[in-house]
């Protein structure tokens, strides 16, 4: 198998995420929109560094990336904890502050 | 820098006048100025404040006597009196040296005390003494009392400081304070709104007295101008006059003087014509203050103030001060100003005696007395005597400040009754002011051997003597001896008429038929009226509540109204009298008052007769004053009497047959009127024409302006509004409208956000790609 089918399903992957984000009612659909971009861009990591002749440097970036993914997770599920206190809802929509 | 000049007193070491007596001449100026300050800003909370000023005047006239005494006695010892170049004043004072100007711009400031100062000092003190001591008992109750004490003070204050002053500039700065003082005292009654009377004639006489004056004054200081000027020119231009006064002020006495004889010696003897103008206009200054014809017209109105101040303004101060100036700048007249003022004084002082005779009101007849001897003293200046004239000043000070006083106290014991008519036997009722009165009657109408016999004579002597010298009927001389001689004829007959009215016969009062009756009640009361000014003020605390105007018993002044008019008489009395006309014609004489040099180009300029007394000319002159004044004085005694003792109906039908000339007389030659039709009310109608312009045309202009403004101004707002208000408001629409456009995509959900984000991001890349 080549690259380009790598490169194939992480697009897939991204472009399931990006329409998560976009268009899902629930924050938690959200966050794992965001996931799945992640790992798209880990899957390229990965493929081009088997590729390619990066040494080992594709591979330190995905897993830079998983812990990053950790971190972020932890922070966003906080946050959508406090949007749930303030507006006793977790859909993106209802939290519209940003208007004012 | 403002430097203390004393160096003339530090040089003359062979002066009788030591720095304790120019410290003393300091005081005199301070007490009465410290006096007026506590007064007028105290006022009632002062205790005893009248007490404090009358005892302050007490000092001020310990030390001017004990100096002037100390001139006489200095001048009696032949010793040099003054410290100045060993002969001329004392002087010292302030004098103000800014560094990058010439001196004669320097602005001095000094004290200037010579035998005339000296004399004139003394009589201001003791008469300024005299009437605070009676005005404590006359004043009495006033309800502005303390502010009569406080302005009497300043008055004395002004008049002090005029006589000290060195230079002209200072004269006129005290000549101008006495005419507000004047003012003031004048219209002390126009705030007693109880005595309509006394209200409006103190208003409009203290008006008209200021107003007067006033002429006089612009004309004394245009004169000062041209002295000022022209001396300042002349001594730029002379090498004589730099090398004999080499710090230049033009406008100091003694330096005058001596300029004006360089100038003359430089104008080969002749006076320029500009020094014949300057002197003019000084003489006018003179002619407003000194109540000469045709300015006199304030001074019969001034006694609507209260009877001291009369005496203050009649006698030492106020009309005095115009007299010492003629004293203080006769160097400086030339012949034709001399000429001027002699014609001006004898028209004075016979016109005004002649009204004296028709007056019922005690204090007009002294009034115009007043006048009459500034007459005198004013042409004896012309005619030379310029010591004569500063004498009569000194003799008729005391004597007029002890008629006027007396007066007082007859209108104080008749309950402010003025008119002649019904006083009469007042003799046994007041003893006290008979007697003093009696003697400044004969003093004034030149009785031999009281004071004013003396000066008369003088003074006739100095008319005598220019009437000799010349060749006979050579013009104003004989003019003036003429008017003088009938003036004083005048004189004696009005005097002792005023005395035989008021103090001999029967007392005619209000209510009994008399000689007077009929008359009185056709022509009604000199003066104010008889009844109706009980609560007038003055006067009235100090006998009881009960004979307020209603009992008419007449009664004798208290001691401390009496006790001045002795001490004012005392000078009048032969012996006395005899003792003042020794002591001041020894003391001043030109050279004493001008200083050697410009004393001897004085004294050559005047007649033999005047200059040396002892020549066969000045016996002869003397012999023919003496016949003259023995003359007149006797008829108008004898006139009075026959008048006024033995043919009392004899009066009114010389008035009945000679009417028109009584009319006249009467009506004070209808200089009042002419001055009301000749000057005031073309000024008044000039008044309204300029008012009429003022509203229709200036406050019209004034208006349109404003108008104009305001038109303008609506079409700026017009502007405002509409052009540059829609600018702004269309630019905050712009804004607005593009906000609200805006804000459509600011929706708050980040959702759409990230959507927006995204669609950017494909677009960015396909156009990267596609391009």
């Amino acid at each position: 198998m080549g690259l380009g089918a790598y490169v194939a399903v992480s697009a897939a992957l991204f472009a399931i995420g990006i329409v998560a984000i976009v268009t899902r009612r629930n924050v938690l659909y959200i966050l794992m929109g965001i996931e799945m971009i992640l790992n798209a861009a880990n899957i390229n990591f990965v493929a081009f560094n088997r590729f390619g002749d990066n040494g080992l440097d594709g591979r330190m970036f995905a897993i830079f990336t998983i812990i990053l993914a950790a971190a972020e997770a932890a922070v966003a599920l906080a946050i959508v904890l406090n949007v749930f206190y303030l507006f006793d809802t977790v859909k993106p929509s209802d939290a519209d502050l940003l208007r004012e | 820098m403002l430097g203390f000049v004393q160096s003339t007193l530090a040089a003359g070491a062979t002066g009788t006048l030591t720095n304790l007596d120019f410290q003393l001449l300091l005081a005199v100026l301070l007490i009465p100025l410290v006096g007026y300050t506590l007064q007028i800003f105290l006022r009632d909370k002062l205790p005893h404040g009248d007490k404090i000023l009358t005892g302050g005047m007490f000092v001020v006239m310990c030390i001017t006597v004990y100096l002037a005494s100390k001139a006489i006695g200095a001048v009696h010892d032949g010793l040099p009196f003054l410290n100045h170049s060993g002969d001329v004043g004392m002087e010292g004072g302030w004098l103000y040296q800014a560094a990058d100007v010439p001196s004669y711009m320097n602005v001095v400031v000094g004290i200037f005390y010579d035998p005339l100062g000296a004399a004139m000092l003394a009589v201001v003190g003791i008469v300024s003494f005299c009437v605070h001591l009676f005005s404590m008992g006359y004043m009495q109750g006033d309800k502005r009392y303390a502010i009569f004490f406080a302005n009497i003070s300043l008055f004395t204050f002004a008049m002090l400081g005029l006589v000290l002053a060195d230079n002209i500039l200072f004269l006129f700065v005290f000549w101008e304070l006495m005419g507000l003082m004047s003012y003031l005292l004048i219209g002390h009654f126009s705030h007693d709104q109880s005595s309509s009377f006394f209200h409006k004639w103190a208003t409009w006489a203290s008006k008209k007295a200021f107003l007067t004056t006033r002429i006089g004054d612009c004309c004394l200081f245009i004169g000062i101008f041209i002295f000022y000027r022209e001396f300042q020119i002349a001594w730029e231009g002379s090498a004589a006059a730099q090398a004999a006064l080499p710090d230049f002020h033009p406008l100091r006495f003694t330096q005058m003087w001596e300029m004006a004889r360089i100038v003359v010696a430089e104008n080969g003897g002749e006076f320029p014509a500009w020094m014949t103008m300057a002197g003019l206009f000084a003489f006018g200054g003179t002619v407003g203050k000194s109540a000469q014809f045709p300015l006199h017209i304030w001074l019969p109105d001034a006694m609507a103030g209260p009877t001291p101040v009369s005496a203050m303004i009649h006698a030492a101060t106020m009309v005095a001060a115009g007299v010492f100036l003629l004293g203080r700048l006769y160097p400086l007249f030339s012949p034709d100003v001399l000429a001027t003022v002699t014609i001006f004084g004898a028209i004075t002082a016979l016109f005004a005696a002649s009204i004296g005779i028709v007056c019922y009101d005690l204090k007009a007849v002294l009034a115009y007395s007043t006048i009459s001897q500034l007459g005198f003293m004013v042409a004896a200046v012309g005619l030379g005597g310029v010591v004569a004239g500063m004498f009569h000043m000194v003799t008729h000070a005391f004597f007029k400040a002890c008629l006027f006083l007396s007066a007082g106290s007859v209108i104080h014991g008749c309950h402010h009754v003025q008119d002649m008519r019904v006083m009469g036997g007042l003799r046994k009722k007041m003893p006290i002011t008979f007697l003093c009165m009696l003697v400044c009657t004969m003093a004034i109408a030149g009785i031999p051997f009281f004071s004013g016999f003396y000066s008369k004579d003088a003074i006739l002597l100095a008319a005598w003597g220019n009437l000799i010298e010349g060749q006979f009927f050579s013009g104003w001389p004989i003019l003036a001896l003429a008017c003088l001689a009938l003036g004083a004829m005048f004189t004696s007959f009005y005097m002792f008429r005023l005395i035989f009215m008021t103090f001999f016969g029967g007392y005619r009062g209000l209510e009994q038929e008399h000689l007077y009756t009929e008359m009185l009640e056709l022509d009604g009361f000199e003066g104010p009226e008889p009844h109706g000014h009980d609560d007038h003020g003055d006067g009235h605390d100090d006998h009881g509540h009960d004979d307020h105007g209603h009992s008419q018993e007449v009664h004798e002044s208290p001691p401390v109204m009496t006790i001045p008019l002795c001490i004012l008489a005392i000078v009048g009395v032969p012996g006395f009298a005899y003792l003042v006309n020794g002591w001041f014609t020894h003391t001043v004489t030109p050279v004493s008052m001008y200083g050697a040099e410009v004393g001897a180009w004085v004294n050559a300029g005047l007649p033999t007769a005047i200059a040396d007394h002892n020549s066969q000319l000045g016996h002869t002159a003397h012999n023919l004053a003496l016949i003259v004044s023995l003359i007149v004085a006797s008829a108008g005694v004898i006139g009075a009497w026959y008048f006024y003792i033995l043919r009392k109906d004899l009066p009114a039908k010389l008035a009945h047959k000679f009417h028109f000339v009584y009319l006249t007389l009467k009506n004070r030659y209808f200089i009042d009127e002419i001055a009301d039709a000749g000057f005031i009310r073309p000024t008044m109608r000039l008044a309204v024409v300029q008012r009429w312009i003022d509203e229709h045309i200036v406050d019209a202009t004034v208006l349109a302006v404003g108008k104009l403004g305001k038109a303008f101004g609506f079409l700026s707002a017009w502007f405002d509004r509409t052009f540059v208000d829609g600018v702004v408001n269309a630019v905050g629409l712009v804004s607005q409208s593009f906000g609200n456009a805006v804000r459509l995509f600011q929706t708050g959900r980040i959702q759409q956000y990230a959507a927006f984000a995204v669609g950017g991001g494909i677009l960015t890349v396909a156009w990267l790609i596609l391009s």
